[in-house]
């Protein structure tokens, strides 16, 4: 079973506000999960290499050529907050 | 005239025939979302203006000389997944309940390079994480055989969008039975290519090494003529693969294919009927000229396990983007920064989004990467293989696409675990990136009550592949659905 603490610092790390009643509810809920998958860990895979892409492509790469974006407007218009043509944050210092 | 529950290629040549304009088969699906909508809770968006206007911009080109693409003038739905440039795009999401797409995901451009009709976004599972459609922002889809019933998920909403007669056939996506589940629950066909055959770009991301995008409608033929659209390499999706799609739509017999039936699809805890129906539509195969042949997945009992780590891995990853700055809801309420991460997230995801990303957090924590994820990706290779070699003895596999038919609704809600054993028969032929059909085989009454359909409810079956070989699966799905008509059973509505 998950401590409370843990799904506190999982929340911190998530960038997910959690209430007290929430902390509780997913500290059952994640503990069930990772009780779930805990079976695998009888699984022998010596020797086993891990999936890296499912179809066996490796480093796929384009050719470095800027694309004129026409939809720049469309984008930025997406924003909750902008100031000059500018995304609008917090303060950070 | 109806025309719901046509096949694609009859709406073909009522168009090029002139029997009916695209903007009169518009409206007729538009009439029958407004009339079945409000029940079924389907759609989330109908687009009935921009619709209407791409019908006519059809009709234009129908009525000019020159042959017409496949889809031109035929009018589809889709998974709200797909962004769809100028019209909202939510992902069954509150945190992107205004989001109005600057942009089209590849599949939609091809699909307006045919000069399809898109005529609304449908329902799913919040960011596509469920498998009943309950965990959407805008109420759950209800199961157009059994209103109290879910449709499955997380593609829901396309299935049952379909099952209804709402419109000819719905894009859908799967990352482990996102496709399959809800087409069986809802009686239509459905496709999960392999993965890497249709491309990801602008379809919003649950877990990338796992995403297919494909396709819900009547038939099998119907998904091998929107095969041949949506298909193919894309430079702006770089997991695609560089083969060419050009299925063959010609029925056959089944002389000289060889069936896999695997032993751990059919095991208890299943519904029985469930099973049963699915061995029998087995044995139609065999009359067709099939050989069948019993084989063993072992590893198949590990494939949720694997996907429950490695699925909210990539969602963990994914859904970081959503931080309440370039788009997307922002909290009203934050002093910092990280208040407006903080609270923009906890106000904007639902509960299962917030679970998946914090599970996947845990996973992918300092101290926990070898001992789950890493170790997830090696049994993932396991499973992998496993498949591989079966696919030297057999061309195709069969099994249930579902463990039951459609429970009822509220099930899924509290159940942390609910998609995960849902959805353990089509898991791990997703994790091994292998194509499949879901197709109907038969009715069975529910185990948990009554049900208002008289046959019972749909029983789905799958037809898997090795990767790259839709091909022989079409042809079997085509070859069975040439000599049955479950896929012609409709429900009453």
């Amino acid at each position: 079973m998950l401590t409370k603490e843990e799904v506190v610092k999982l929340a911190t790390l998530a960038r997910i506000e959690l209430t007290e009643t929430e902390v509780e509810k997913f500290q059952r809920e994640l503990s069930t999960v990772l009780d779930y998958v805990e079976e695998l860990q009888q699984v022998n895979i010596d020797g086993v290499e891990e999936v890296s892409q499912v179809t066996g492509l490796v480093n796929v790469q384009r050719s470095d050529v800027a694309v004129l974006a026409s939809n720049v407007d469309a984008i930025k218009g997406q924003a909750p907050e902008l100031k000059d043509g500018y995304y609008k944050v917090k303060a950070i210092l | 005239m109806n025309f719901e529950h046509l096949e694609l290629s009859e709406l073909r040549k009522l168009l090029d025939t002139k029997q009916v304009t695209s903007v009169q088969l518009t409206e007729y699906f538009l009439a029958r979302i407004e009339k079945l909508n409000p029940e079924l809770n389907a759609f989330i968006t109908v687009c009935r203006d921009e619709a209407l206007a791409e019908a006519r911009v059809a009709d234009d080109y129908i009525n000019s000389p020159g042959d017409n693409p496949f889809l031109c003038g035929i009018p589809f739905a889709a998974k709200d997944l797909f962004n769809t440039k100028g019209v909202r795009t939510t992902a069954s999401s509150k945190i992107l309940d205004n989001y109005i797409s600057p942009y089209d995901s590849t599949v939609i451009a091809k699909l307006r390079e045919q000069k399809a009709v898109l005529i609304g976004k449908t329902n799913l599972d919040q960011f596509a994480h469920g498998s009943s459609t309950e965990t959407s922002f805008y109420g759950a889809t209800k199961n157009p055989w059994d209103v109290l019933r879910i449709p499955g998920g997380s593609s829901g909403g396309s299935a049952a969008a379909v099952a209804a007669g709402m419109v000819p056939w719905a894009l859908g996506t799967e990352t482990g039975g996102s496709i399959r589940q809800p087409s069986s629950l809802c009686g239509v066909s459905g496709w999960k290519p392999t993965y890497g055959r249709v491309s990801r770009y602008g379809v919003i991301a649950m877990a990338s090494s796992l995403d297919s995008p494909g396709a819900h409608a009547g038939s099998v033929a119907d998904l091998i003529n929107l095969a041949n659209v949506i298909s193919g390499q894309d430079p702006k999706d770089s997991t695609t693969g560089d083969k060419i799609a050009d299925f063959r739509l010609q029925i056959a017999d089944l002389k000289g294919i060889r069936v896999g039936v695997p032993r751990q699809y059919f095991v208890e805890g299943m519904q029985e009927e469930v099973k049963q129906r699915v061995l029998e539509a087995t044995k139609e195969l065999a009359r067709l000229g099939a050989e069948l042949v019993e084989v063993d997945l072992p590893h198949t009992k590990y494939g949720s396990l694997v996907y429950a780590i490695v699925a909210p891995a990539e969602i963990a990853s994914n859904l970081s983007r959503y931080d309440g700055i370039r788009y997307g809801h922002v909290t009203g309420d934050a002093k910092s920064l990280l208040e407006v991460y903080e609270k923009s997230r906890a106000e904007g995801f639902g509960d299962e989004a917030k679970r998946r990303i914090m599970t996947g957090t845990y996973v992918l924590s300092a101290g926990y990467y070898d001992a789950y994820y890493k170790r997830a990706q090696k049994v993932r290779r396991l499973i992998i293989d496993e498949f591989a070699e079966v696919f030297k003895q057999v061309d195709v596999l069969v099994a249930p696409s579902s463990p039951n038919v459609a429970v009822k609704l509220g099930k899924a809600a509290d159940d942390p675990l609910f998609s995960y054993i849902a959805d353990q028969l089509n898991i791990p032929s997703s994790l091994a990136g292998l194509p499949a059909l879901s197709i109907p085989c038969g009715f069975v009454r529910p185990q948990d009550g009554e049900t208002p359909s008289m046959d019972g409810l749909p029983v789905g079956m799958q037809i898997i592949g090795p990767q790259w070989g839709e091909q022989k699966v079409f042809d079997v799905g085509l070859a069975y659905q040439a000599n049955t008509d479950w896929h012609k059973k409709y429900p009453n509505l």
